[in-house]
């Protein structure tokens, strides 16, 4: 049976729509039938633009040219209105935009809605928005993962062709493992944080979740590179992605960090270990490692985190944006007041200073790890999604959730989340990350273990 | 017993650069219909990323070059954290501890060595206005001024009496404006005094245990008089065997007294942190000679070009804190006046000739000093004073040109009477 539109990856639609197989119109108005029909159930979307289907009848010309994409609710997007599912900017009408969304509107990509995450992005459930849950499209008794959760599930469940996320520890990479898509968190400073409402400025990457890893591929290479805006994008040239997976890739030597395996699930991890065999299948190499424990980066990333946050929140003074700071949820009142502490005269040393020096050591430890190994294996997520709830009560949901992908993201590196098998109709995926702006050789590692596996195919029942 | 006074500074330049230090508004604020020259940067509006001004940074590490600072290679912004409404983003970007200058020196003509702790880079912030709309009391933000590039230069606790701090001020300001970095104008505010003062007893070598800081002062003249009145409360509290509380405090300049501003917050309640959206920066060597070597002359090496060629040092001093009387003084040396008379017609020609060299060579030959009753004098300076309020309080928020144009408005009545002696006579009287 021939898919139907909104099921088109990336790659499908942009050739459908060269063959004028169909048109953007068509394209843009089977994803907001999709919303209109799921939606409600699902709650992915925080705001559908009512402009998108005008929009379609003549679509800017570009690479993405009549593509429509859901963006997370922490990119400034003028017309559409910009919360990151807080209260605090509920309503709030952003009066310039951030530069990946330029990007993509410049490219010809239209944005058909914002998505929702958990508030202010403090989270790994979607469970925390101000604005209500978004529930996973596989099962919704379960949880999308979060933050980036809303543009996980619009993924999963077709709404959109690809989406927009932003992730500071695990933000992309988790919920494209629970909602079955691929997520990948390009290396910090790759992408413009610019006009992106800021999280942990030290670690806040924005990235893609898609379909397939091509379709990745397709839109970092509008979203990267260095943005005069941004003193932290890098000016590092942007390799040629797409055409760069045609380039076959052979005996790579991938690591395997027992470390991390022994904090997963034991079903979860036999799919991973399968996923590995899959890479010697293809021919590389895999072999177990040791790298620092992962468990010693909680306590880097939440010292570092809560201390940025606190910092970063601090401009919602009460003055400016209508609400006074008593509208913040609990979560962010406690990320706000740990930092406060981490930060004030007498703690810095214990805790911040100490929490960059530890950040320092886990940096080495991974730029000795790739002196060896080209990527190293690292899930997502122990286990699949957890029930709707799980999160309350949990103050450390998040970084126990994402324990297995902070390290990467303390020290700034590009990893992938990959579907690689099910649990009880839940998906599972496995992770890979590469050094510092490697991200075309973890495309490339991707894309061949999605060339030989059908996982990314597998689409929930709504 | 004999008392000591302590007293260290830090004065705020704002830097005149185009645009502001994070972003590309112009930061030429002054007098601009309110928030008119602002962006997402400067409004710190959410998703918003500062860039930073390389002229400003640039301006920063010269004027800590002229006062002879170490360049931190290495250096970095940090925030500083705290509310208030004219600081949008709740976080004031500063430097913390590495400052791009640091450990640099000043001699004053005493010889006399001032020791500078740091020069280092920060944006300014939004500035509050006061008014009443229809009826209610409100305060208004104007966010023009926020994000302007401001240098802040502190000196450690050195100097012991206020004819040092005012030369120091003043040298400051001199140095500023022959790098051509700030119009260091205090009426603007784009120079900004703030004093630390404390006093202890004669002859104690450890510094007091307290220290008071008196803030938003904006002439030199009123800086000194804020100091004295301090000076003269702090040892009365002290003399009733208490402390001072440490304090800010500001200046009401029609009473000549100073006031309670806020009770000092503990030290680093500011919860300093590396800024993340500005990575470090990493200077060369190199990069930092090139920049001494394009630092112009400066005010000290002027004077001591001047007083080596036989004018002396109070002259000297006179015409390198007067830029167009020292272009005068160096046109007479072209027309091959020797250097001592032609500082004397370059102090004393009336203000009127100042950029006419050519009636200057005439005043010169015609001038022929005249002895006047100093009684005489003294009058006629007092009625001047009176007469040109403007002129007055010109010179005591710091421009050197107001006197000159003092000393023309006496000689205009006494004819060519000494200029040396009117000068005295005017600054004694103001
Ligand atoms: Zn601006």
């Amino acid at each position: 049976m021939p898919k139907a539109l909104h099921q088109l990856t990336l790659e499908e639609a942009l050739a459908g729509l060269k063959n004028r197989d169909f048109t953007s119109h068509d394209l843009v108005s089977a994803c907001l039938d999709q919303i209109k029909k799921y939606d409600s159930g699902i709650h992915a979307f925080l705001e559908v633009n009512d402009q998108a289907l005008k929009e379609a009848e003549s679509p800017r010309p570009g690479p993405l040219s009549g593509i429509p994409v859901a963006v997370k609710d922490n990119f400034l997007t003028p017309g559409l209105t910009t919360t990151a599912s807080s209260n605090i900017l509920k309503g709030y009408l952003p009066h310039y935009e951030s530069t990946v969304t330029a990007r993509l509107k410049a490219a010809g990509a239209i944005v058909i809605g914002k998505t929702n995450m958990d508030a202010w992005a403090h989270g790994s459930s979607t469970e925390t928005s101000d604005f209500g849950a978004t529930l996973n499209p596989w099962n919704t008794a379960h949880l999308p993962g979060g933050s980036s959760g809303g543009s996980a599930a619009a993924v999963a469940a077709d709404m959109c062709i690809f989406a927009i996320g932003s992730e500071t520890a695990g933000s992309i990479r988790q919920p494209a493992a629970w909602c079955g898509v691929t997520g990948f968190k390009p290396t910090y400073g790759r992408v413009s944080r610019y006009g992106v409402i800021a999280m942990a400025s030290s670690t806040d990457s924005p990235g893609p979740l898609a379909k397939t890893a091509a379709d990745a591929a397709l839109v970092l290479q509008i979203i990267a590179g260095l943005d005069p805006y941004d003193a932290t994008s890098s000016p590092r040239p942007v390799p040629d992605f797409f055409n760069n997976l045609k380039i076959k890739i052979k005996n790579l030597r991938i690591g395997l960090p027992w470390e991390y395996l022994e904090v997963m699930q034991p079903d979860t991890r036999r799919l991973v270990e399968k996923a590995a065999d899959e890479f010697i299948r293809m021919g590389h190499q895999v072999e177990s490692i040791s790298l620092i424990h992962p468990k010693y980066s909680i306590g880097v990333y939440t010292v570092v985190q809560r201390s940025e946050v606190s910092s970063n929140l601090a401009r919602y003074d009460g003055l400016r944006f209508g609400s006074p700071r008593s509208g913040f949820g609990e979560e962010a009142k406690r990320r706000i007041m740990l930092g406060t502490y981490t930060l004030s005269s007498g703690y810095y040393d214990q805790y911040y200073n100490q929490a960059q020096k530890v950040r320092t050591l886990i940096v080495d430890d991974f730029t000795r790890a790739f002196e060896k190994y080209d990527l190293i294996i690292n899930p997502a997520s122990p286990g699949p999604a957890l029930k709707v709830n799980a999160t309350l009560n949990e103050p450390m949901f998040g970084e126990m959730q994402d324990i297995l992908v902070e390290p990467s993201s303390i020290a700034g590196l590009p990893g992938f989340s990959v579907p690689c098998g099910f649990i009880d109709g839940l998906p599972v995926s496995f992770g890979l990350i590469g050094p510092q702006f490697s991200e075309a050789l973890v495309l490339s590692a991707a894309r061949n273990y999605q060339q030989a596996t059908q996982w990314h195919h597998a689409k929930p029942r709504l | 017993m004999k008392w000591q006074t302590v007293l260290g500074f830090e004065v705020h330049v704002e830097l005149s650069t185009r645009s502001k230090m994070f972003c590309g508004c112009p930061a030429d604020h002054f007098g601009k219909p309110p928030n008119t020259q602002t962006c997402p940067v400067c409004l710190g509006l959410p998703g918003a990323l500062p860039v930073p001004n390389a002229k400003a940074i640039e301006w920063c590490i010269k004027l800590g070059l002229a006062l002879g600072c170490q360049i931190n290679l290495f250096s970095k912004f940090d925030r500083k954290n705290y509310f208030y409404p004219d600081l949008p983003k709740g976080y004031q970007i500063s430097q913390y501890d590495l400052p791009f200058c640091h450990s640099g020196s000043l001699t004053l003509s005493s010889g006399k060595i001032i020791r500078i702790t740091r020069v280092h880079m920060e944006e300014d912030t939004g500035k509050l206005q006061h008014a009443q709309i229809d009826g209610q009391k409100v305060s208004l933000v104007d966010f023009n001024r926020s994000g302007v590039p401001l240098v802040e230069i502190v000196t450690e606790p050195d100097f012991d009496n206020t004819d040092d701090a005012m030369e120091y001020l003043k040298e400051i300001q001199l140095i500023v404006r022959t790098l051509g970095i700030s119009s260091a104008d205090m009426e603007k505010g784009s120079m900004r005094l703030e004093a630390n003062i404390s006093v202890r007893k004669g002859g104690q070598a450890t510094l007091p245990k307290y220290k008071i800081e008196v803030k938003n002062v904006n002439s030199f003249r009123f800086v000194k008089k804020a100091i004295e009145f301090e000076v003269v409360r702090q040892i009365e509290i002290l003399s009733a065997g208490k402390i001072p509380v440490q304090e800010t405090r500001g200046f009401n300049e029609t009473t000549g007294e100073t006031f309670t501003q806020r009770l000092k917050e503990v030290a680093n309640e500011y919860r300093y942190f590396p800024e993340p959206d500005i990575p470090p920066l990493v200077f060369t060597k190199d990069q930092i000679s090139v920049w001494q070597s394009e630092l112009p002359k400066l005010p000290d090496q002027k004077r001591r070009e001047l007083t080596a060629l036989g004018i002396t040092a109070e002259k000297s001093g006179m015409l390198v804190a007067d830029p167009q009387r020292l272009s005068l003084y160096e046109q007479l040396i072209d027309h091959r006046i020797p250097s001592p008379k032609a500082a004397e017609a370059a102090i004393n020609v009336p203000g009127n000739l100042v950029d006419n060299p050519t009636a200057v060579l005439n005043w010169i030959s015609e001038k022929t000093a005249v002895s006047v009753d100093p009684q005489i004098i003294i009058q006629t300076v007092s009625r001047v004073i009176n007469d040109n309020p403007k002129a007055v309080s010109d010179y005591q928020a710091g421009k050197q040109a107001s006197l000159y144009f003092l000393v023309g408005m006496v000689r205009r009545e006494l004819g060519n009477a000494d200029a040396g002696q009117i000068t005295e006579e005017l600054k004694h009287q103001l």
